[in-house]
């Protein structure tokens, strides 16, 4: 049992668990995930950790409600325990001699992309952080993120806060505007991360993307994870999370996460009575 | 005078057009009268040729008289002694390979049912509370890598002699492969429950959630105090054949089709886990695990599933009864065959499997003949899931992780005759060490490695 240390709604849907469990977070650095199981009868599902606390030892994770396990995880409350906790898993990002960096994060993925950008800005990079939302009333993690990067820019798909635009659209116009980056690191929707590629394949920026297929064990034992990486499948949750995103085949990991759509449909009807 | 009739005491099983859609177990097991009948059968030869076909050396025909007396826990004492997991072996076990292969019986009819008479008494003693108690510790520390049926041996013979033992489980529910590999209809999970919670009443302390290699590394468990380290980390990783289409939606490594099914319990209503309805699904692949994920995949509600293997009937490395058992649920059996790509639609989901047909030639190294292609022979096989149940390699992480533990080409760990790896106070066994094969020689391994880190401690001290 893992204790709920801390449970915070970052928005309406986005939450935040603080979960005590010393000797992942003894271990845990920025890029690496961990696998939760809520109760007995849920699904074990990979999160990022968004932070980590060693004297306390906590881990954090940040999830956004999207389907039914994430529902079961947020009925849980500060307090309360979930019952397995596992990690720390995959490997640690290897950044690599950097000096300027753009960290680019895409909704619920801005929770992972804060660590990146904490990690690398205290390591003495320079880090342009463009975090990308829908609208205004989902944004998360504001002021932690200016606090994170030499500049933060936000974007709006509505223009409701920050730029009007697209993630992308920011990047290639910074690009444009004559800012070298060493390394791009894009963490959100897998439409997002293909298309931030797209543009940093063009301007020939090495891109680190974090991937998160579906997964069950996280050690490497289903296979479930398997991406095509420069032609060839490896396992995200031991070869990765991190990967070269000039070499990912975004296309097949779009089809491989809808595997199981249908199903998931049903188990919310099943969770709620058919309301969502 | 031992009863000479020439077949074995049939025992009862769930109906094959029932049981292909349950996930009851399919076998029910001996009554008293029936095992004392079939322990009748038993000749007690003097060489006990049986025995030297049991990995963990259970004196059956000592067991067997206890049996054919009616003194079924006296029996289940005599198993008990040299085998932590009797009620798991009794139903899992290769019998025909091993202790019923070399039945003296067996040579002019059925050898002599030892497989369901281990079952039938670990089944009776099930509901008694045994007396089980701790050993008077010995004051040393031992960790153990894995709770599978290596793990699990080694820490029971450990607690045995008064250790401490540790057992760190990367899962969140210990068994290894008894509970993510192998189905409720053949071991059903209460009984891997029970057999774990009759080790932690010896003593053994089992953390799950650990992956060790990650969370903690072999040196820090020695700097926290163990002594000695057993690995039992099994053969986790799963082989696909490398051919085109691998990555479509409907394939699975058997691996991930029976851990949905079997830890993550996919098939009850209740469980979150989801797994895919399949109309028609191939196997490709002839093991146990083979049948485990076809029998699995029927009780799902597949109309249709089929073994693909690449050579005949007669090479199916499967227990004989698993064959037999599929075979009457309705799984269809096409040998000689081979996939050579898996099609998939638009949308990126499998719709058939492209095979050929295959012919034997000469013996390979392994002995069997080896499958050659039939030109011409392309054909396509309609199916909306594929499961590849080609084998398992051992899990790189530990060794990746733990400097000084080396390993030879095929990943498995190097360990000298006293199971010792090349990391002093690391000993290894099981699949880890053989690559997959079955429950009871990972049992054996651990058995002996369980010996040897007891004569390594006391060396030391």
């Amino acid at each position: 049992m893992f204790k709920i240390v801390k449970k915070k709604n970052l928005n309406a849907s986005v939450k935040l668990m603080e979960l005590e469990a010393p000797y992942i977070a003894a271990k845990a650095e920025a890029g690496q995930f961990v696998i939760v199981r809520a109760s007995e009868e849920s699904e074990r599902i990979p999160f990022t950790i968004a932070d980590y606390d060693r004297q306390k030892g906590t881990v954090t994770i940040i999830f956004q409600v999207i389907g039914g396990s994430t529902m079961e995880l947020a009925a849980l409350e500060e307090g309360g325990s979930i019952l397995d906790l596992v990690g720390p898993l995959g490997i640690a990002t290897e950044y690599g001699d950097v000096k300027t960096v753009a960290v680019v994060g895409g909704g619920v993925g801005c929770a992972i992309a804060y660590p990146q950008a904490k990690k690398l800005f205290g390591m003495g990079a320079e880090v342009d952080l463009i975090a990308g939302f829908r609208n205004k009333d989902i944004l998360i993690l504001e002021d932690e993120m200016r606090a994170a990067s030499s500049e933060l820019f936000i974007c709006t798909d509505d223009g409701s806060y920050g730029t009007k635009g697209f993630v992308t659209n920011k990047l290639e116009e910074l690009i444009a505007s004559g800012r070298k980056y060493d390394l791009v690191i894009a963490i959100g929707p897998v439409m997002m991360m293909k298309f931030i590629c797209e543009i940093t394949k063009k301007y020939g920026i090495k891109t680190l993307v974090s991937l998160s297929p579906i997964m069950i064990d996280g050690t490497g034992m289903c296979g479930c994870c398997r991406v095509t990486v420069d032609g060839k499948t490896r396992y995200a949750c031991v070869e990765g999370p991190d990967f070269d995103g000039h070499l990912v085949d975004f296309d097949e990991l779009l089809r491989r996460n809808s595997a199981y759509k249908k199903q998931e449909q049903q188990h919310i009807c099943r969770l709620t009575g058919g309301v969502r | 005078m031992p009863d000479m009739r020439p077949t074995k005491t049939p025992v009862s099983e769930q109906d094959p057009k029932i049981r292909a859609r349950n996930f009851d177990e399919v076998t029910l097991g001996y009554t008293a009268e029936e095992a004392m009948a079939e322990a009748d059968r038993c000749l007690n030869c003097k060489h006990r040729p049986c025995m030297s076909g049991c990995p963990v050396g259970v004196r059956i025909p000592e067991f067997i008289e206890k049996v054919r007396e009616g003194n079924f826990e006296e029996a289940y004492e005599i198993i008990k002694s040299t085998n932590s997991l009797p009620a798991v072996c009794g139903r899992v076990c290769p019998q025909e390979n091993q202790c019923e292969g070399k039945c003296v019986r067996g040579i002019k009819g059925e050898p002599v049912g030892i497989g369901r008479l281990e079952r039938f008494c670990a089944d009776f003693m099930a509901d008694k509370e045994q007396a089980v108690s701790p050993a008077e510790p010995n004051g040393h520390k031992v960790a153990v890598i894995g709770a599978g049926p290596s793990g699990l041996t080694a820490a029971g013979d450990l607690a045995k002699l008064g250790y401490d033992v540790t057992v760190f489980e990367a899962f969140h529910t210990a068994g290894g492969v008894l509970s993510y590999g192998i189905p409720e209809f053949r071991l059903p999970k209460a009984i891997v429950r029970q057999e774990v919670a009759g080790l932690e009443k010896a003593g053994v302390k089992i953390m799950t959630d650990m992956v060790i290699g990650k969370v903690l590394s072999v040196d820090e468990l020695m700097e926290q105090g163990f002594e000695a380290v057993f690995i039992g980390s099994g053969a986790g990783l799963p082989r696909f054949m490398g051919i085109p289409g691998e990555n479509l939606i409907g394939v699975y490594s058997a691996n991930e089709y029976l851990t949905r099914i079997n830890l993550m319990k996919a098939y009850r209503d209740s469980y979150s886990t989801p797994i895919k309805q399949s109309r028609s699904v191939a196997v490709v692949g002839g093991g146990n695990v083979a049948m485990d994920a076809a029998r699995s995949a029927m009780r799902l509600g597949a109309e249709k599933v089929y073994i693909v293997y690449r050579r005949s009937m007669d090479e199916l490395p499967a227990r004989k009864e698993e064959v037999h058992h599929a075979g009457e649920e309705g799984i269809e059996f096409l040998t000689l065959t081979n996939p050579t790509a898996i099609v998939g639609d638009d949308d990126g989901r499998v719709v058939g499997m492209e095979c050929v047909k295959m012919q034997l030639g000469e013996p390979d190294e392994s002995g069997r003949r080896r499958p050659k292609v039939i030109e011409g022979s392309e054909h396509n096989l309609e199916c909306d899931t594929v499961i590849m149940a080609l084998g398992t390699s051992p899990n790189p992480m530990l060794r990746s992780a733990t400097p000084g533990l080396e390993v030879n080409k095929r990943g498995c760990f190097i360990v000298d005759e006293a199971s010792q790896t090349t990391k002093q106070g690391v000993f290894a066994g099981g699949d880890a060490v053989t690559g997959a094969a079955t429950v009871i020689l990972a049992m054996g391994a651990g058995k002996k490695a369980a010996a040897e880190i007891d004569k390594y401690i006391k060396a030391q001290e």
